[in-house]
């Protein structure tokens, strides 16, 4: 009898307590979504009546910020898997005793909070750092050209913060590389880029998936890079979320998409995982 | 020139390594210079050097009243979900049982759920309830999305364990609660601790999830947001570098120790 308990009572306490403040939320999140407003009600004041067209007429009134968040969050992944890739197999194969101290190094950046370092690259990149006007005077960019509020910096800053996501995955399975299969692969006479797309790569995987969706999965629903680095026309989807909720108090539509938003993602995500044939994650 | 152009051949992933370590530096770095910067409240051009920042890092309104809720909820989120969550672990890690795969899918769910997503439907159950958002609300909040993490963290360790020891323990005729607290638990402690370093560090710069469920309450990322607009005042910078420095410590402390562990 007490064999079968004890399992149950350790799970009891935490799993209650994700199933109140996870599953309830995101049910009710659901209910909310298809509500409308009470006829000569105040504002912020809803009734169910199942109006699934809520659905259509929030993605239709916000495609164009849904397609952005995809797109932005597709380009940082790619950009932060093109950066961390070198970095985790610089820190796994070639760093000897200085290993763990770079890999402290790798997250370090994450103890200033990451609005004070996104603001940071704000004032870098702004009118008023030193990198655009060095490169207006070199005549690298023109004199209206601007770095800060545009696609590029919202890209750029999403990036930079995710970055320590994707490398930490990136670096745990090419640290488990046996170097040996690296070795016999260049006495079969493969070459270094051979080596790599056959051996090193293909071993990798588990890092790559694992690296991609820890950051295009917040990458997606994000709005603080757009917030401070974007400007109107960069908007994301987190962005409209987040005004519906505090400043339109449009609680239906904001749930909507908060839904859409959630379901596209876990859709996204669980074809990535069969695809790149991986279940070792969940 | 031809050793030249070979050292740089046989370098370059080094010489990769140190341009990307700057690129994730260079933030930082730039706070950290900027506490000391004679800015007054914008902080927004180097004007010149100044300690007085750091002499007074409460002189900004509200921004150690910021840092003391963010520390007070950090604290109390962290206790209350490495408990929660190292508990799941071992259920999982050390018992077979049945809805295993249900309960390790409850665990990957909040993980994969984007945090404004995980913020406004939080929100919005508490607003059913009636609950005013502020510091509590805060408190679960943090809780909710730590308790993955933490059981991530320990399954892992957990995983990694040589069951012999264990049975060694049990060999000796230590029984089984003398075996978990004597031996079990001494080493799946590091792993805990990792994990609540991770929860604290999660819940301290957290701001989508707590923006939505704060309220009134301001915390540190808060206060840093609000004060984006206008310029952060250069006592934000002190605490954003203290924090950096007091964690970098926290974790060479931690390898000194467990370095010395191994020898003796």
């Amino acid at each position: 009898m007490k064999k079968i308990s004890t399992p149950y009572l350790l799970l009891l306490p935490g799993m209650g307590f994700l199933f109140t403040f996870f599953i309830l939320p995101i049910l009710n999140l659901a209910q909310t979504s298809t509500q409308t407003p009470i006829a000569g009600g105040d504002t912020g004041q809803y009734e169910q009546t199942l109006r699934f067209k809520n659905y259509v007429d929030a993605f239709v009134e916000n495609k164009e910020q849904f397609g952005r968040s995809f797109l932005y969050a597709f380009l940082a992944t790619a950009l932060a898997l093109a950066i961390a890739y070198p970095l985790a197999y610089a820190i796994a194969f070639k760093s000897g005793k200085l290993k763990n101290l770079l890999l402290v190094l790798v997250v370090a950046p994450f103890f200033t909070s990451f609005l004070l370092r996104t603001i940071a690259w704000k004032q870098i990149l702004g009118e008023q750092g030193f990198v655009v006007p060095t490169l207006r005077s070199l005549h690298l960019i023109s004199e209206s050209t601007t770095l800060t509020s545009s696609a590029f910096a919202v890209v750029a800053g999403m990036t930079y913060n995710f970055l320590p996501f994707m490398t930490l995955p990136l670096y745990a399975s090419i640290d488990r590389i046996d170097p040996r299969t690296l070795e016999a692969s260049g006495d079969l006479y493969a070459n270094g880029f051979t080596t790599f797309r056959k051996v090193t790569f293909p071993l990798s995987l588990p890092g790559v998936v694992a690296g991609t969706l820890l950051t295009f999965i917040p990458a997606a629903g994000d709005y603080v890079n757009a917030a401070i680095l974007g400007s109107p026309q960069t908007k994301m989807i987190g962005n409209v979320i987040d005004s519906r909720f505090f400043k339109i108090v449009d609680y239906p539509t904001a749930s909507a998409l908060s839904f859409t938003l959630m379901a596209a993602i876990l859709i996204l995500v669980t074809v990535y995982i069969r695809k790149a044939g991986t279940e070792e994650l969940v | 020139m031809r050793t030249i152009s070979r050292w740089f051949q046989r370098n370059l992933i080094r010489i990769y390594a140190v341009l990307a370590f700057t690129y994730l530096f260079i933030p930082v770095a730039y706070t950290f210079a900027f506490s000391f910067n004679d800015g007054g409240k914008s902080n927004l051009i180097w004007k010149g050097f100044t300690l007085s920042n750091w002499q007074n890092p409460c002189g900004a309104p509200e921004v150690c009243t910021a840092l003391g809720n963010s520390l007070k909820i950090g604290f109390l989120a962290t206790t209350i979900a490495t408990i929660l969550g190292t508990m799941i672990a071992f259920a999982i890690g050390r018992h077979k049982f049945r809805g295993r795969s249900a309960t390790n899918l409850l665990i990957f769910l909040p993980m994969a759920t984007p945090e404004i997503v995980l913020g406004a439907s939080l929100l919005s159950l508490f607003l059913v309830f009636k609950i005013n958002p502020g510091f509590w609300p805060t408190v679960i909040a943090h809780v909710m999305f730590c308790i993955s993490f933490v059981v991530v963290t320990v399954k892992a360790r957990i995983a990694s364990l040589d069951p012999r020891l264990e049975q060694a323990a049990m060999d000796l005729y230590a029984n089984e609660r003398e075996t978990f607290r004597r031996v079990t638990l001494p080493l799946v402690a590091p792993g805990i601790a990792g994990a609540a370093l991770l929860a604290f560090s999660l819940s301290f710069d957290d701001f989508i999830i707590t923006n939505f469920n704060s309220g009134t309450m301001v915390t540190f990322p808060k206060f840093v947001y609000v004060s984006a607009t206008r310029g952060i005042p250069p006592q934000a910078n002190v605490i954003g570098s203290s924090m950096f420095i007091l964690a970098i410590t926290i974790v060479a402390l931690g390898q000194f120790v467990g370095r010395k562990r191994k020898v003796s």
